[in-house]
């Protein structure tokens, strides 16, 4: 049953082009988000219209974009984020963990634990009742995303006493996501990356 | 966006849609491809028990609309958010520019909103001294050049990269590619400053849960997540029939939404907002959060126990999507504000009668949309209500009301059927098949299709002549032919009545006091007239008499069966006779292969490769789709064809009223039709072979057209 879930989930996630990777450990996934950050390509940076012919107040925003790599992680304290810090110190990463406003132009990757996964479409539940965690998500050009197996539901009316209880905790801000931020508004062509992250990692932890 | 003050600018717009030559590309691809995409995102669901579901759920809702407003109000506010209610599309429009000013705020970033489209909001923003800068590309598009949606979910689609290149040359003082990722990508840079200025935040709302207070919020680019977190203020603007009692019931819409809208499973991002959050550009660290609520006309309308299933929309503009005329001529000729279907009766009353009477009219009725329509909503029907509803707001033409008095009185319509046999003559040509031409102001726009000529005798006329003798009959069927089949095409009838009475047993009764079904005065918009006829034709066929009541008109067999109840649903004393009527309603198909049970040994099947065409009413109105092919492939070999169950463009006195539409789909069902090779093609509706074969005669084209019962009848043993 789980077994299936899992291969379900895969499949719906990675036909929205959501890179989906099992991990043993948050260990493991810690390496992986830093080891994606070290990696970007330095073009990709220009995917997200650095590189384009831009008005001379949006190069104003690019120009303030961080030099450094940075990794965002709002949601993680305590020891986790100990050993989070020293997976991105070994890499020579900036580990952010609040401040996200200061970085509007731009992070490279953004790093956070779902709440819930729904196999049916391959959707992510992040609660992002904190204004970090939403702009973390949102303004990281990679999206990393830990999704603890133990949280996995089939779809979203078998989460919806979890997902009512998300929305219960008032306020609250509860994202579904699904794939990176895509649009199809010029000639319906499919193009990634309009406004939030180009590409989504989803690292399966099997966590129980 | 609907400007025309009169029938012929509009035309004349409409002309010129179909010659953009790029709109019409992309909004055919997109027409097939949808189709593909929708059927496999639901693959597997049950969809129609999901739009029941939707639509009972939307009717609990819309009845207690106000109730749920008082808790959505008290749940929201009692966590610190200003919930308003505003009359008016002026109302919502002030209280929001009150917010800002209160607020001091001076630019708004906003997510996509139909709601805001609806009452204007930019504009009255602007007038005010905003800078409000849209988010959504689509809809940034075409606030950079002054337009109006050409599609609920698509914005821009009528746009071309070049277009967007060339308006983003001017937006960013640099030359532009027209490479589309790089056009992404730029207004991504452009727009990603617009967030960190702006001040205000503006979304609409797909959902308002009054259980919990709180707003659901369905994008795939993700602007509405930074539009509601990067600035202090965040107002939704949101339609009243969007209150729902639960999570659940979002969570079910959720479910047919971003399937029937873009065939995709589920959007990227769906976010909901409970109570004002954390927020570090606001004082006290707490968003300024506001909703208003929309009435405009929405309590009344959810009050009218026919319309009020108008308010179960969830804007997924799949009514557009698969629109034959929205299609050819694009959303800003079909719709105001609002496009596609729902759009032409939205406009009516959201933004009155002047802008949507030429748009009601365009409507071929074909049903297509109300056949996708994620809420269950009765589009076709509800137009015509519509465009009857204005003729009598603002008097009846000439034309439409003299048809509706002469339907009215069988013995006058076909008196006068019967002298224009005579009068048609000078006309005719040499066979006699067509007319040749009539005077100028009967034929303008009308050369594309031949017009046939009036039968030298009408059905009604032969029918004691050719009534079978039936002994031991174990069926009793009356036969209804509708006005097409009696005057025009009565050898129809005559090779329909030969393949029944190939099986022995059926007795066949024509009831000569039978008038025309009334569908064309329904399509003119005469209502009464409608209904005068319906009550006439039940009384001259008797339900109680027969077992079915046959006819070869699909438009016909769905009035008949679906249109009449409906009708006369308030004239009690006939009520019962009218079910009874609908219920023994047949098409001439089913009939012949699930009643009769036809087979292979009554045919000599020869090779001729025969297409269809589905009527719209058949395999739309009474889903009848096996049928016709089986029968078909008695008689014949059954090739499919590219897009069978699309419009052929005819509907009734639409083709005279929008010819140049009706042209355009006559043309592209000629097309397929010669592209998949077929020496003939049939059908079950005279109106669509009046129309088809119309349309070879004047291309000269050698596809052979006929009725199903004559090919039948034809290689009958
Ligand atoms: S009935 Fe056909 S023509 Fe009329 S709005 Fe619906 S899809 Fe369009
Ligand atoms: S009327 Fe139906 S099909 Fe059209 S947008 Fe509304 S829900 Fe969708």
């Amino acid at each position: 049953m789980q077994k299936e879930l899992v291969d379900l989930f895969t499949q719906k996630a990675q036909a929205v082009s959501a890179i989906v990777k099992p991990v043993g450990s948050l260990k493991e996934a810690y390496a992986y988000a830093a080891d994606i950050c070290l990696n970007k390509d330095a073009c990709q940076l220009l995917m997200s219209g650095c590189g384009e012919a831009v008005s001379d107040a949006a190069a104003d925003l690019c120009a303030a974009k961080s030099a450094d790599r940075i990794i965002a992680a709002p949601q993680f304290e305590g020891k986790r984020l100990k050993e989070l810090k020293a997976a991105c110190d070994k890499a020579g990463i900036t580990l952010l963990t609040e401040g996200m406003r200061g970085q509007l132009a731009g992070i490279d990757v953004g790093f956070a634990v779902a709440d819930l996964g729904l196999a049916e479409t391959g959707t992510l539940v992040v609660d992002s009742s904190s204004a970090e965690v939403r702009l973390s998500t949102m303004i990281s050009e990679i999206n990393v995303v830990v999704l603890p197996l133990s949280k996995l539901r089939k779809g979203s009316y078998d989460a919806e006493d979890e997902l009512s209880a998300i929305i219960r905790q008032a306020p609250s801000y509860m994202a579904f996501i699904t794939g990176a931020s895509r649009t199809a508004d010029i000639e319906r062509v499919l193009a990634i990356g309009v406004h939030g992250p180009l590409e989504l990692h989803i690292l399966l932890w099997e966590d129980s | 966006m609907q400007t025309a003050t009169k029938i012929e600018e509009y035309l004349k717009e409409l002309e010129d849609s179909l010659g953009n030559d790029f709109q019409r590309k992309i909004l055919d691809t997109f027409a097939v491809a949808y189709r593909t995409g929708r059927a496999n995102a639901f693959a597997g669901m049950d969809v129609k028990g999901l739009i029941d579901e939707i639509a009972e759920a939307k009717d609990y809702s819309l009845a207690r609309m106000d109730a749920l407003y008082e808790e959505f109000k008290q749940k929201a506010e009692a966590m610190g958010v200003k919930v308003h209610m505003a009359k008016t599309a002026f109302e919502a429009n002030e209280i929001i520019a009150r917010i800002a000013r209160e607020n001091g705020c001076t630019k708004a970033i906003k997510s996509k909103s139909m709601t805001a489209e609806e009452t204007h909001l930019n504009h009255h923003l602007e007038e005010q001294g905003m800078e409000v800068t849209e988010s959504d590309l689509g809809e940034w598009i075409i606030q950079l050049r002054h337009e109006g949606p050409s599609h609920m979910v698509m914005p821009a689609i009528h746009l071309s990269r070049h277009q967007v290149a060339d308006l983003f040359s001017d937006v960013t003082k640099q030359k532009q590619d027209s490479d589309i990722q790089k056009l992404v990508k730029v207004a991504r840079r452009e727009l990603r400053r617009k967030y960190v200025e702006a001040d205000m935040g503006i979304s609409g709302g797909n959902f308002a849960i009054a259980e919990t207070g709180t707003i659901g919020l369905v994008t795939n680019e993700g602007n509405a997540r930074l539009a509601t977190t990067l600035p202090r203020v965040h107002v939704a603007l949101v339609g009243l029939e969007k209150l729902t009692p639960t999570l659940h019931d979002a969570l079910r819409v959720l479910k047919a939404l971003p399937r029937n809208a873009t065939g995709q499973q589920i959007t990227s991002y769906v976010t909901w907002i409970t109570g004002p959050n954390e927020c570090k550009s606001a004082p006290d660290n707490t968003k300024i959060m506001h909703v208003v609520f929309l009435d405009n006309g929405r309590r009344a309308l959810a009050k009218d126990h026919d319309f009020s299933q108008v308010l179960r929309c969830i804007r997924c503009g799949a009514c557009a999507n698969v629109c034959p005329v929205y299609r050819l001529v694009g959303g800003h000729k079909y719709g105001h504000v609002y496009i596609g279907a729902i759009g032409l009766i939205m406009t009516y009353f959201f933004h009155g009668r002047d802008k949507a009477k030429f748009l009601v009219q365009n409507c071929v009725n074909c049903g297509a949309c109300k056949e996708v329509c994620a809420a269950g909503i009765d589009l076709p029907r509800l137009i015509k209500e519509i465009h009857a509803r204005i003729q009598d707001e603002e008097g009846h033409p000439i034309q439409s009301k003299l048809l509706g008095l002469v339907l009215k009185n069988r013995a006058l319509f076909h008196a006068l059927l019967k002298n224009m046999r005579w009068a048609q003559k000078p006309f005719a040509e040499r066979e006699g098949q067509f007319i040749r031409h009539l005077p100028t102001v009967f034929m303008k726009g009308q050369d594309f299709r031949k017009l046939p000529t009036l039968a030298p005798k009408a059905f009604r006329e032969m029918w004691d002549q050719i009534r079978p003798k039936v002994e031991n009959a174990s069926l009793k069927v009356a036969l209804f032919s509708g006005c097409v089949q009696d005057f025009v095409y009565p050898e129809h009838m005559v090779d329909a009545v030969k393949v029944i009475a190939r099986r022995g047993g059926v007795a066949l009764d024509y009831p000569m006091k039978q008038s025309c079904c009334g569908l064309p005065v329904v399509m003119m918009g005469e209502k009464e007239a409608a209904k005068e006829v319906a009550r006439q034709n039940i009384t001259a066929m008797d339900p109680a008499d027969y077992d079915y009541i046959i006819t070869l008109c699909a438009s016909c067999a769905s009035h008949l069966k679906h249109g009449y109840p409906k009708l006369l649903e308030d004239d009690k004393a006939l009520a019962a006779k009218v079910g009874q009527f609908a219920d023994k309603v047949i098409d001439f198909s089913s009939f012949v292969h699930d009643v009769l049970g036809l087979d292979a040994s009554a045919f000599n099947r020869s090779g001729e490769k025969v297409g269809y065409h589905a009527p719209c009413h058949l395999c739309r109105g009474l889903e009848v789709r096996e049928a016709p092919r089986a029968n078909i492939d008695l008689a014949g070999e059954y090739v499919a064809t590219d897009e069978e169950e699309v419009c052929c463009g005819f509907g009734g006195s639409y083709s005279m009223k929008f010819p140049a539409v009706s042209r355009t789909l006559l043309a592209k069902k000629i097309a397929n039709l010669e592209a998949g090779g077929v020496s003939s093609v049939v059908t079950d509706c005279p109106g669509c072979v009046m129309q088809i074969k119309g349309g070879m005669a004047t291309q000269g084209k050698p596809i052979k057209v006929r009725h199903i019962a004559e090919l039948m009848a034809e290689r009958l043993k």
